[in-house]
């Protein structure tokens, strides 16, 4: 595609948007629904006034320490169901029950054990990730193709040197992918757990605004927040998806 | 000459849909130090299933596979199976692959494998990774990872299907140039016969599945052989015969 209409289309439509948002807003003379005028100076002033700043470091800090919380436990525990049938056996069950659990069902009993701090959200974080993360190490695991293995065999190797050389950088791209996936869902799941148990971070910003006199500007202002911050998360994890050692699992 | 390989007696069958299907049939023969046998079969006769039993990655059901007077119990960094689907790692460069299988100071190491990068034509592709090469080149890979390690006997799964016609043709001239100096005994595995004529000593006719072997062709040419000569001819006709084409 030539990039003019690469450029311009989506360009083209994001206005497109906006504008029937607006004269949406305008034709119904409501007096709540801001305008995207509204939602930039609401944007702005948050901006000036600091706390946006906290807000996001307050949820990237969460989103951090359960993320990585979660590939510290998820992708050992993965290599290893994927390397031991006895450990798939035996963890297997639990993990596809659990995996299913929206990590919102998981709020009362988050605040139950942890109160309404930091580590009851790092702990739903946790949760969200690690399930993704074990699934695809496990499965990673599994389809090393076992041509590499018998090569790796054939050269008399030792079984830390076929853990380290082979195994792991055979399943590293689909831990790559499980990391993408997990480092989404963490970033969902922290502005869902900030609008119940805290008083800081962007899901606390979005409810507070609410409360403090329906200033639906500034609610709208920091999902808009929230949704540029997710794309740079993704776009972060995209990277790693381009170094050499694992682009050959992703087609040329 | 003495035997380098002895075979005997070997058996494989394996369990599909309850029941058991016999892939390998009572295969026997020997391979002498430094000749070059060639297994010629249908595609799925067992042929894969016999080199991975003579490499020692699957134990036979019954009979036995005798290398230098010994067993072969599992597989030995001094015989390498060059495998038919590519085992070149495509998460290492060149050069890392090469040296996966050296023991060496790794400043020897890296030495040894840019050598073996050369011998296979590779020299000024060290640096890359497997996906920035093309298949033929890929190939160059596995077979300069397998001489690296000075191994005795090379076992080889069908190393050129994979390629197109022409790459195919000119890696044999490769292959034979390469082999004539080192003088590894070899197992190949083929479907092609003209490339066994090419380049073994001696070619084994295998069976339909269970493979067995059904007839046995010295290939007494001088080498390099001229691929259009009369007796080449000769000898394709009559080892497709014993194939029943």
């Amino acid at each position: 595609m030539p990039w003019p209409i690469r450029l311009g289309v989506p360009v083209a439509v994001a206005a497109a948007f906006l504008a029937v948002w607006w004269f949406a807003v305008i034709v119904s003379e409501t007096v709540i629904f801001p305008s995207p005028r509204d939602v930039a100076i609401g944007a702005l002033q948050l901006a000036r006034e600091g706390t946006l700043w906290e807000h996001i470091g307050a949820s990237l800090f969460r989103v951090g320490a359960g993320f990585l919380l979660a590939m510290a436990i998820g992708i050992p525990l993965g290599l290893l169901m994927g390397w031991k049938a006895l450990a798939h056996t035996a963890l297997n069950p639990i993990v596809q029950v659990m995996r299913p659990i929206s990590p919102i069902a998981w709020i009362p009993i988050a605040i139950l054990w942890f109160g309404v701090g930091d580590v009851a959200p790092i702990f739903l974080i946790f949760l969200s990730a690690v399930f993704p993360t074990v699934v695809q190490t496990a499965a990673g695991v599994h389809t090393i193709e076992p041509q590499y293995l018998r090569a790796a065999r054939n050269f008399g190797i030792t079984r830390s040197r076929l853990i380290l050389h082979v195994v792991i950088p055979a399943v590293l791209p689909q831990i790559i992918v499980g990391m993408r996936v997990s480092l989404g869902i963490s970033w969902l799941v922290v502005v869902a757990a900030e609008m119940v148990t805290l008083r800081s971070g962007l899901g606390y910003m979005i409810i507070d605004a609410r409360n403090a006199g329906n200033r639906y500007d500034l609610v709208v202002a920091g999902m808009v927040i929230i949704g540029l911050i997710g794309l740079a998360l993704d776009l972060g994890m995209r990277r790693l998806e381009g170094l050499k050692a694992v682009r050959w699992r992703y087609g040329r | 000459m003495a035997a380098r390989i002895t075979v005997t007696g070997l058996a494989k069958s394996y369990a599909r849909n309850g029941d058991t299907m016999r892939v390998v049939d009572n295969i026997g023969f020997t391979v002498d130090e430094g000749e070059f046998v060639a297994l010629v079969g249908p595609s799925g006769c067992g042929k894969t299933t016999l080199l991975h039993i003579m490499a020692g990655f699957t134990p036979a059901d019954s009979g036995e596979v005798v290398i230098d007077g010994a067993p072969v119990a599992g597989p030995s960094a001094n015989r390498i199976l060059i495998s038919q689907q590519g085992s070149v790692f495509p998460w290492l460069t060149v050069r890392r692959n090469l040296m996966f299988g050296l023991r060496d100071h790794p400043d020897e190491a890296a030495r040894l494998a840019d050598h073996y990068a050369g011998v296979v034509g590779l020299a000024g592709f060290e640096q890359s990774y497997p996906h920035e090469l093309s298949g033929g080149m890929v190939r160059r890979v596995e077979l300069a990872r397998a001489l690296v390690v000075k191994p005795e006997i090379l076992f080889m799964d069908e190393p050129l299907a994979a390629l197109d016609a022409l790459t195919s043709l000119q890696m044999r001239f490769e292959l034979q140039r390469i082999l004539d100096k080192e003088r590894h005994t070899c197992v190949l595995i083929t479907h092609d016969v003209e490339e066994a004529i090419h380049l073994a000593d001696r070619i084994l006719v295998l069976s339909r599945r269970p493979a067995s072997i059904q007839a046995t062709f010295p290939v007494e040419l001088p080498r390099p052989r001229d691929l259009a000569s009369p007796e080449v001819a000769r000898l394709k006709r009559q080892i497709l015969a014993s194939l029943g084409l």
